[in-house]
């Protein structure tokens, strides 16, 4: 797993920021994740932009229970085809925190981040230095700090193929 | 010490005794996958595997845009259908007068049974905790990697314990009972737990109650959601289980619960979920008159015949003041709505009835908003854009708000019509 600092700009969001939000279900039909990209947060009121302005390795933070509702799998690949390397949420809705460990695609758990977004401790446009590995998060910008839980145990093996799939294959072709 | 029903499904399934906190890989029951098999069909070739573990585990059941309304549908239809042929799988409910909504048909054709674990490649998969199941929704990475291996890992959830007592008042029903609870706990009150209905309010309530009761789990963040396995289950699955593996198990007394909420039906009053999140709780009194443009009585949630006859008891003989579109579950309800005279009723009233499916709850098709519109809809959802468009409202109320909001052009009261 990436062990070494990112660094992008931050994007922020609120609580709740719900899978229609994120990747709306009029473009569900699609089946390539890289044209899904180009979706990402269109419904969301003042960032309808985001997925023509975001650039490659900036972040994604929100507050509580990002991904709630659907299941779909968009909204996790979506961001990764964006180039987003990590979303960085107080906590997440089951289905999209197993989604994103099924894809590969890391995901932090950061502890006080709702509270912190309310409280302007962390704002649109700050420069962030992230290590996915150990969870440290900085905002250069304001010199705040944060600490995100990566992913447990369990899921390491999956992550470090690159997804479930993935890792099927690669245990398929060890027998 | 003694056990929830998460910890007993998930034990008995793992075939050892298991805790909260465990990690455990089990043997899914039913796989249920709706217009979205198709998509997991071809990451499922992607491994490599090439025949599914199990042909007659898994359930396709077609309800998201059907009949096909885009070419784009209609290939997704033709891709489902070319694997079912392929892979030999039996359970297929195509664009036909057996088929209906996905979770609906789960459990009107016996698939939905107690202690199973039930997986769905979408998040109202909960709803089968009405007979008793663990079930839950899953993505399609995952779905396909359990038609490939057999296999799913779950860590054994937390479980919240929601115990209702006391009798509805009239003009109050579920769908009531359920939107208080989530605008109390919030979108992500239960987060990754298994929520447990309890108590004898929840005895004395139908199958159809409790199924718009555990639908909506998903929308409070549960992993499932579950009502007791009691003699209503087990009548109504008499003959038409489709496999015999079931077992009707049930938390002890002494589980340990993580949290516990009490509820009095009698404390209850009509309400609705304001736009844009399904906890934005309202009591009817707080947005009575607000104008609607449409009305829409159908989705998982609340479109049984039970809720049909709720609704047509307030519409009949009069005439409702907006478009309002009425979409059984499926064709069984269907046909029992019209054997019953009910589609008389919504016909009488100016209703238009469509063919059952999801229709528009996601926005797919007959029913989409347009800007500056509102509805008032019986089902889940209520997210910004989830109907089709940005600058559209949702409110989400019961059968019988629906049904009375729909014959004034506003947000009404139903006691004020019954």
């Amino acid at each position: 797993m990436e062990q070494s600092v990112l660094r992008g700009k931050a994007w922020v969001f609120t609580d709740d920021v719900d899978t229609d939000l994120i990747y709306h279900n009029k473009y569900l039909a699609e089946t390539d994740p890289k044209k899904m990209a180009q979706f990402s947060f269109e419904y969301y009121p003042g960032k309808e932009n985001f997925a023509k302005e975001a650039k490659p390795g900036d972040f994604v933070v929100a507050g509580r229970n990002f991904g709630a509702g659907s299941s779909r799998e968009h909204a996790v690949y979506c961001l990764k085809e964006l180039g987003i390397p990590v979303v960085l949420a107080e906590n997440f809705s089951r289905i999209y925190y197993r989604n994103a460990i099924n894809n590969g695609y890391p995901v932090l758990f950061v502890a006080g981040l709702s509270q912190a977004i309310k409280d302007g401790k962390i704002k649109d446009g700050d420069e962030l230095e992230v290590n996915i590995g150990t969870g440290e998060i900085k905002d250069v910008t304001n010199g705040n700090a944060f600490h995100g839980d990566a992913v447990t145990d369990l899921e390491k093996d999956i992550m470090a193929s690159g997804g479930l799939i993935e890792y099927l294959k690669a245990t398929a072709t060890k027998k | 010490m003694g056990m929830t029903f998460a910890e007993k499904a998930l034990g008995k399934a793992a075939g050892y005794p298991v805790k909260a906190g465990e990690v455990v890989t089990v043997e899914p029951h039913f796989c249920m996958s709706h217009d979205n098999a198709a998509p997991i069909a071809k990451t499922f070739k992607k491994i490599g595997v090439p025949k599914v573990w199990k042909p007659d585990h898994l359930v396709f059941i077609l309800d998201h845009a059907i009949p096909a309304p885009t070419d784009e549908h209609a290939v997704n239809h033709k891709e489902i259908r070319e694997f079912v042929e392929e892979q030999g799988i039996p359970h297929f409910y195509d664009v036909t007068s057996k088929g209906g909504v996905c979770h609906q048909k789960m459990c009107e054709e016996g698939f939905a049974l107690p202690g199973l674990i039930m997986i769905g490649s979408d998040s109202h998969t909960c709803t089968y905790g009405a007979y008793g199941a663990f079930s839950t929704g899953i993505g399609r990475s995952e779905m396909a990697a359990a038609w490939a291996t057999g296999k799913i890992w779950f860590r054994v959830p937390e479980s919240l314990k929601i115990t209702v007592t006391g009798k509805f008042n009239k003009g109050v029903s579920a769908k009531d009972l359920i939107l208080k609870i989530i605008g109390d706990i919030k979108a992500d009150g239960a987060d990754y737990m298994s929520v447990e209905f309890h108590g004898p309010a929840i005895e004395a309530m139908s199958i159809a109650e409790r199924m718009t009761l555990c639908n909506m789990g998903i929308e409070m963040g549960a992993k499932n959601a579950v009502c007791p396995p009691d003699q209503k289950v087990l009548d109504a699955i008499k003959g038409i289980e489709k496999t015999n593996e079931w077992e009707a198990l049930w938390a002890d007394e002494d589980a340990v619960y993580a949290s516990e909420l009490s509820y009095d039906l009698g404390e209850l009053v009509p309400c609705v979920a304001k736009p844009h999140t399904v906890d934005n709780y309202a009591p009817i009194d707080e947005v009575k008159g607000t104008k609607i443009h449409q009305a829409f009585l159908g989705s998982c949630t609340n479109a049984r015949i039970e809720d049909l006859r709720l609704a047509a008891g307030i519409l009949k003989g009069k005439e409702v003041a907006v478009r309002t579109i009425v979409i059984p579950a499926s064709w069984r309800v269907y046909r029992q709505a019209l054997n019953e005279g009910l589609l008389d009723v919504f016909m009488d009233a100016g209703c238009v009835i469509t063919n059952p499916g999801c229709g528009p709850c996601m926005g797919n098709h007959e029913g989409i908003l347009a800007p500056g519109e509102t509805c008032i809809s019986t089902a889940n959802r209520n997210f910004k854009g989830r109907m089709g468009n940005k600058e559209s409202f949702i409110y989400l109320a019961s059968p019988m708000t629906v049904a009375a909001s729909a014959l004034k052009g506003e947000i009404a009261d139903p006691r004020e019509v019954l």
